[in-house]
C-alpha cells in the first residue's frame, strides 16, 4: 500500500512500489490527463509536480511519491501559475492533436511558479524536454510569456 | 464543473453500461455526461449532421476524425456558416460510422489525405443551407406567413414585421418538414465565418484541462490490457515461448500467442509490460535475418540505376544534346511518423457484436475488416472514434485495431492493446525509402533543356491493400512530387523501379510521396540554376512561366522573406516550392551552418496558395506544423535496418525537434476564390529541400542523402 496526496485528495493504492507513478494515475486511478509518450523520461508528456517539482511520472517509482503531494494537470488549475497557463493555453488555442499538452503546461507551470519573468533560454530550458509532434511551440512560447505577465500582475 | 472521483464514475458506468446494453455512450467519464445526455434527449435532429437544442445549443456531428488539423472545428464553422449560426452556440460531437459521413473524396469514411475540407467544402455548407431553409419555413409555418419576408441573424429568424423565433423554438417544428432538394449557397462576399481570422477552435479547452479523452484513456469494466512482443525481424515468428516467468508477473492474465507475435495480457499497462519482458522466446527470423540499410541502399540505387516504368515523356529527353550536363543521386531513408500518443486500440468482441474504441483515421475501412476478423456483419461492428493524440497517416492502417480484436475475441474480455514507444517506433508502416538518380540539361545560355528522373522505391499503392498498382507500373505515391515536375523543361523522362527490399510493410507519411521526392527535385534544381549560374529564385521563377499559382506562392515567399537583400553574417537562404494535396506552397528557410557542420534553422518564411480558407487561423498553424514535421524528418529521421532488426526505438535515438529549436515561422496567405485546397501536408515538402539549399548556400556542400545531419 501506497499513500500519497493527489490534487489535494489522499490516495491509496496497493500496487508495487517500484510501479511508475504514471501508471498508478492512469491504471489504479483513472485520471487520464496524464499521458503516456515514450516510458523513458525523453518526451515529457507524463510531466506531473511532485511537492511542486516538476518529474516524469513515466520514470517515477510511486514509492517516490509516498507521503508527498502529486499535481497533476486535472489539479493544476487550482495554483496560481497553472490557472494563468492554461488560460493563456486557451487564449493563445495552442493545442493541435493536444496530446502533449497536458505535459506542456506542467512544465509551463512550474517554471512560472518559480520564475515570473522567464527570458527565452528559461523558456528554452524548462521546455525542451517536451517534445510536440504537432509543432506548436512557437505558439507555447507566446502562451507562457502571455501567462508570465498575468501572474505576475496578479 | 469538478471530476468526480474515479470509483464514483466508474459505478456509474457499469449502471450505465448494464441498462445501455451494447449501446455504450462515449465519454461516459467525461464530467457532466449525463446532464449532456438528458439535454440530448431534448435536442431536434435536423439531418445528420446537425441537432438543435431548445436552448438554442447547436451540435455538429463530424464523421472526420480530429488529429490536430482542427477539422472539429472547420466542419461546424462550414455549416455554422450556410446556418447563420451563433456560433458562441455550437459545439461537435464525434460520429459513428454510418453513409452519411462517407469522405467524399475517398468514397469511405476515413481522414487523410488533406482532404477534410476539399471534400466536404460543399456537402456540409449544403447542410447548413438545408437545415437553415427549413428553419426559415418553420418560422413562417407558425407566423402563416410567406419564406421569402423571413431571413435569418445569429441563430434567430426575423420576420419582416420585426417578429423573431430562436432556432432552438423552431427545431423541433423545423426537423418534421421535408429538406429542400436544392438550396442556394452564399455568396463567398457574404460570408461572417469563412476565411475571417479570429475564430477559436472548439477543442480547446478540452485539450488544455486534461479532459479531452483519446485512445488511450478508455477504461471498461474489466478490461485488460495487452502489449505484444513482435518478432525483431519483420516476417519473423515465434518458434517456441515460455512464458512461465511472465505468467509469474503479478497482474499477468494470460499469454497467448497471435499472428503479430506474443501477446501479454494483464490487468494494466506495467504488469503487461513486466510480463513481456520476462518472456522467453525463440524467433526464426525468416528471410530478413540480415537485412541491412548498405543491402536495401545497394537495391534501391540499382534499380534507378536501371530505371524502370515509364511514368511521364514530353520531348525527347534521348536526343537532347544540352550543353551543360549535370547527374546526381539522391536518397531518403525510411521514416516512422512517431504520433505522440502511442498506437492502441480498445476492442470488445461480445456475442451481438464487436466495440472498438480507436483513434484512427479510417473508421469506415475498419468496420469492414473487423467484421472478418470477429466473423460478424460489418453492421455489427461499431466504431468510438476518440481524439487522436496525432495522425500523419499511421493511424490510417489497420495494425492495432486487428490486434485488439483478435485479443478481445480470444479472451472474451474487453482487451486495450497498447504499443510502447518501442513498438512504435518499431511497428512499420514506414515512408519508404528511395533512390532515385536525375539528370538537367542546360543550353549555352544557361536555359533548363532536360530533365529526367530514375525513382526507385517501394509501392505504397500495393502495400495499402486497397489499391493496386496501375497497369503502366508506376505507383503514384512513388513519384509524386516529381513525375508532376512543373518546370517548363521542354524534354522530360520520368521511369519508376519499383522494388520491394525485406518487403517491408510501407505507408502513407505525411504528404507521402512529396515528403522525398519534393526534396530530390527542389535540391536538384537548386543545383541546375547553380550550374546555370543563375539565382535560384530567379532560375525556378523563369521555369514556371505557366504556372501562376506556383510563380504566385514562389514570389510571395521570396519578398516576404527579403529574398536577395543582406542577411546576418553566417545566415543563408535556401526557397522551394510544392503544389500537393489541392495547394501550392514556397518556403524560404534561413540557417546558419555552426564549426561543428551542424545546421541551425532560425526562420521559415511560408507562402501557401490553398484557394479559399476555412479557418486561416488553423492554415496557418497547419502550415507552421507541416514545417516542424518535415523539418524534423529533414534534420534527423532516419529508420535503419542492421541484421534484420530495425536500429531505432525511441525518442533518444529517433529524434523530435525541440523547443530550443525552433525557427520562427511566418506562414503568408494567397488571397483567393478558388475552390480550397487541402492543408494537413502541402507545408511538409518544401521545407527540406529549403533547408538543404540553404546549407549549400551557406557551404557550398550539396547534400543528397537525408537526413540533413547524417
Amino acid at each position: 500500500m501506497v499513500s500519497f496526496v493527489v490534487n489535494g485528495k489522499i490516495r491509496n493504492v496497493n500496487v508495487a512500489p517500484d510501479t511508475p507513478l504514471l501508471w498508478v494515475l492512469r491504471d489504479s486511478l483513472h485520471m487520464t490527463g496524464t499521458k503516456f509518450g515514450c516510458g523513458i523520461a525523453q518526451c515529457g508528456a507524463c510531466t506531473v509536480h511532485l511537492d511542486g517539482q516538476p518529474v516524469r511520472s513515466c520514470s517515477t517509482p510511486v514509492s517516490a511519491a509516498a507521503g508527498k503531494k502529486v499535481t497533476t494537470i486535472e489539479g493544476v488549475g487550482a495554483t496560481r501559475a497553472g490557472k494563468a497557463v492554461q488560460a493563456a493555453w486557451i487564449q493563445h488555442d495552442v493545442p493541435q492533436c493536444g496530446y502533449c499538452q497536458s505535459g506542456q503546461i506542467m512544465s509551463a507551470s512550474a517554471l512560472l511558479a518559480k520564475n515570473r519573468a522567464p527570458s527565452d533560454a528559461d523558456i528554452d530550458a524548462a521546455m525542451s524536454g517536451n517534445v510536440c509532434r504537432c509543432g506548436t511551440y512557437n505558439q507555447i512560447r507566446e502562451a507562457i510569456k502571455d501567462a508570465a505577465a498575468n501572474v505576475k500582475g496578479a | 464543473m469538478r471530476a468526480k472521483p474515479a470509483n464514483t464514475s466508474r459505478r456509474e458506468f457499469l449502471k450505465t453500461s448494464a441498462m445501455a446494453g451494447a449501446g455504450l455512450v462515449i465519454g461516459f467519464t467525461l464530467p457532466g455526461a449525463a446532464r449532456l445526455a438528458q439535454a440530448a434527449a431534448k435536442e431536434a435532429q435536423i439531418n445528420a449532421y446537425l441537432r438543435i437544442a431548445p436552448n438554442n445549443a447547436i451540435t455538429v456531428v463530424c464523421g472526420l476524425s480530429e488529429m490536430g488539423q482542427g477539422v472539429h472545428t472547420a466542419i461546424p464553422m462550414l455549416i455554422a456558416e450556410e446556418l447563420d449560426a451563433d456560433w458562441s452556440r455550437v459545439r461537435v460531437e464525434q460520429a459513428g460510422v454510418d453513409k452519411a459521413f462517407v469522405n467524399p473524396i475517398f468514397g469511405i469514411q476515413a481522414t487523410g489525405g488533406s482532404t477534410a475540407v476539399r471534400g466536404h467544402w460543399e456537402p456540409m455548407r449544403k447542410a447548413g443551407a438545408a437545415a437553415r431553409a427549413m428553419l426559415i419555413a418553420a418560422a413562417a409555418q407558425s407566423w402563416k406567413a410567406d419564406a421569402a419576408d423571413c431571413r435569418t441573424e445569429k441563430g434567430v429568424v426575423i420576420h419582416k414585421s420585426g417578429k423573431k423565433l430562436s432556432y432552438g423554438a423552431l427545431a423541433e417544428r423545423a426537423a418534421k418538414l421535408t429538406p429542400p432538394k436544392d438550396v442556394k449557397l452564399k455568396d463567398p462576399a457574404q460570408f461572417t465565418l469563412l476565411g475571417k481570422s479570429g475564430t477559436k477552435r472548439l477543442d480547446t479547452a478540452a485539450k488544455s484541462t486534461g479532459k479531452a479523452k483519446y485512445g488511450l484513456d478508455v477504461y471498461l469494466p474489466g478490461m485488460l490490457t495487452a502489449v505484444i512482443a513482435h518478432p525483431p525481424v519483420p516476417g519473423g515468428k515465434a518458434v517456441s515461448v515460455n512464458d512461465a516467468k511472465a505468467k509469474a508477473v503479478p497482474g499477468v492474465r494470460q499469454v497467448v500467442q497471435i499472428p503479430a507475435g506474443v501477446a501479454v495480457l494483464a490487468d494494466g499497462y506495467w504488469a503487461a509490460k513486466l510480463g513481456r519482458d520476462a518472456l522467453e522466446i525463440q524467433w526464426d527470423h525468416g528471410a530478413n535475418a540480415s537485412l541491412s540499410s548498405e543491402g536495401i541502399s545497394k537495391q534501391l540505387a540499382a534499380g534507378a540505376a536501371a530505371g524502370g516504368a515509364v511514368g511521364r515523356n514530353e520531348g525527347d529527353f534521348k536526343a537532347a544534346s544540352p550543353a551543360k550536363k549535370i547527374e546526381a543521386e539522391y536518397e531518403a531513408p525510411y521514416l516512422s511518423h512517431s504520433c505522440m500518443e502511442p498506437l492502441n486500440c480498445t476492442a470488445w468482441v461480445r456475442k451481438d457484436g464487436v466495440e472498438i474504441w480507436a483513434g484512427t483515421q479510417s473508421q469506415g475501412p475498419a468496420q469492414g475488416i473487423l467484421s472478418q476478423v470477429a466473423g460478424v456483419q460489418p453492421g455489427q461492428v461499431k466504431v468510438n472514434t476518440m481524439y487522436l493524440g496525432g495522425g500523419f497517416g499511421r493511424r490510417f492502417a489497420p495494425d492495432p485495431v486487428i490486434g485488439a480484436t483478435v485479443l478481445s475475441k480470444i479472451t472474451g474480455k474487453p482487451v486495450k492493446l497498447v504499443y510502447s514507444r518501442e513498438d512504435d517506433t518499431r511497428g512499420y508502416f514506414y515512408r519508404p525509402a528511395s533512390v532515385t538518380r536525375m539528370t538537367g540539361g542546360l543550353d549555352a545560355n544557361g536555359s533548363a533543356t532536360l530533365f529526367t528522373a530514375n525513382v526507385a522505391s517501394p509501392s505504397i499503392m500495393e502495400a495499402s491493400h486497397f489499391m493496386k498498382l496501375p497497369p503502366d507500373g508506376v505507383d503514384e505515391f512513388g513519384v509524386e512530387g516529381i513525375r508532376d515536375c512543373p518546370y517548363d523543361i521542354p524534354n522530360l523522362h520520368i521511369e519508376y523501379s519499383r522494388q520491394e527490399p525485406g518487403n517491408l510493410q510501407v505507408w502513407f507519411w505525411r504528404s507521402v510521396g512529396h515528403s522525398q521526392n519534393s526534396f530530390f527535385l527542389e535540391s536538384f534544381i537548386d543545383e541546375m540554376a547553380h550550374a546555370a549560374g543563375k539565382d535560384p529564385f530567379e532560375f525556378r521563377r523563369s521555369l514556371l512561366g505557366k504556372q501562376p499559382r506556383y510563380k504566385g506562392v514562389l514570389e510571395l515567399a521570396a519578398e516576404k522573406a527579403d529574398w536577395g537583400k543582406p542577411l546576418p553574417a553566417g545566415v543563408h537562404r535556401g526557397i522551394a516550392v510544392v503544389f500537393s494535396f489541392g495547394s501550392w506552397c514556397a518556403e524560404v528557410a534561413e540557417v546558419s551552418v555552426g564549426s561543428d557542420g551542424t545546421p541551425k534553422v532560425h526562420r521559415v518564411v511560408a507562402a501557401v496558395d490553398c484557394g479559399m480558407t476555412v479557418n486561416p487561423d488553423i492554415v496557418k498553424r497547419q502550415v507552421e506544423s507541416a514545417i516542424v514535421y518535415g523539418l524534423t524528418a529533414a534534420l534527423y529521421g532516419k529508420i535503419t535496418f542492421k541484421d534484420g532488426r530495425v536500429e531505432q526505438s525511441n525518442f533518444h535515438d529517433y529524434r523530435m525537434l525541440r523547443m530550443n529549436e525552433m525557427p520562427n515561422v511566418e506562414v503568408h496567405i494567397v488571397p483567393s476564390r478558388e475552390a480550397p485546397g487541402g492543408m494537413g501536408e502541402p507545408g511538409t515538402p518544401p521545407i527540406a529541400p529549403a533547408v538543404a539549399n540553404a546549407i549549400f548556400a551557406a557551404t557550398g556542400k550539396r547534400i543528397r542523402k537525408l537526413p540533413l545531419l547524417g
